[in-house]
């Protein structure tokens, strides 16, 4: 889909943040030379295009106390993962859930979820919650808990994006 | 934080009004003023809470592309590939996990093209397999968590 070069530039424009002043589009709008209207109209078009995903706070995991994570897969079959993806995407600690190809022999597995939660102890019992309830208990699965962070960043290509979100 | 901060975080990260007076109105919604919200929003963002307070953008939309991607290092090696790794600018982030294959990263580009170079690259630094899964399908995109 097409983005325009103006739209582009407003999304540059706020990709750091939205200014913490009484009529922060207008503050944006002064910076790039649009109206505060014309701005709020082309935030409106890009979130309901989907180019914009999400626009609110967005927080640091950790900070907030969801000291675990985990990226949990399944193997199933490919003509029940949509209905069991969407499924799972409605658990509240579910906070990605992606298809993704399998890499046989080595990468058998098929439905990706990231769960975070407070403690690993919590994680497991989300994670045996979610496979009870949701039919995933039938097929193959694994858990893989991060050891380490290495890296945690933007990517720098001019407009970020959610990186935790690939 | 306290009981405020915890209402304003849980009811932001859903998402944030596009109005004339966003703030005002957000603040409402959460029985607060305007100047204590914004107060508190600015506190939260230089506490580290928030890592910032705007958009996700789809990359894919722009024009760029994004994949997630695993290596399996043999341990004596780990520190070392990791620093290969994490040496490309694309690389988003790396996380070691407990697996065969111990080591995910997300490569983020400006073109799909550079997706498959930045690989290759990786390949012929470490000697290594990477194993690439670009999303076929995204059920839920939330990253929110009730604090």
């Amino acid at each position: 889909m097409w983005v325009s070069e103006t739209d582009r530039e407003l999304l540059a424009e706020i990709e750091g943040g939205l200014p913490l002043v009484r009529d922060p589009y207008a503050e944006i709008g002064r910076r790039i030379g649009l109206s505060e209207a014309d701005v709020i109209d082309r935030l409106r078009a890009l979130v309901d295009r989907g180019v914009i995903k999400r626009f609110g706070l967005v927080v640091r995991h950790r900070e907030l106390g969801y000291l675990a994570n985990a990226m949990v897969v399944w193997d199933v079959p490919d003509d029940l993962v949509q209905t069991i993806g969407q499924r799972a995407g409605t658990y509240p600690f579910v906070t990605l859930c992606y298809r993704r190809p399998r890499r046989l022999p080595r990468w058998p597995y098929n439905l990706f979820c990231m769960i975070h939660g407070r403690d690993r102890i919590t994680v497991r019992e989300q994670i045996a919650r979610l496979n009870a309830e949701t039919g995933l208990d039938d097929y193959d699965h694994a858990v893989l808990f991060s050891r380490r962070r290495f890296k945690q960043c933007g990517a720098q290509y001019g407009i970020r994006t959610a990186p935790e979100a690939a | 934080m306290d009981t405020v901060d915890r209402r304003i975080v849980n009811a932001l990260q859903g998402g944030f009004p596009i109005s004339e007076c966003p703030y005002e109105d957000a603040a409402r919604d959460l029985g607060l003023t305007q100047g204590e919200l914004i107060e508190r929003l600015k506190r939260l963002c230089a506490d580290g809470v928030l890592s910032r307070f705007g958009p996700l953008y789809d990359a894919e939309q722009l024009g760029g592309a994004v994949t997630l991607a695993a290596l399996s290092v043999p341990g004596e090696r780990f520190e070392a590939v990791a620093d290969l790794v994490n040496a490309h600018p694309e690389i988003a982030h790396n996380y070691a996990r407990d697996h065969a294959l111990n080591m995910w990263f997300v490569i983020a580009t400006e073109t799909p093209e550079r997706i498959r170079q930045v690989i290759e690259d990786i390949e012929a630094e470490t000697s290594l397999t990477v194993y690439n899964m670009p999303k076929i399908n995204e059920f839920y995109i939330g990253l929110n968590l009730a604090v």
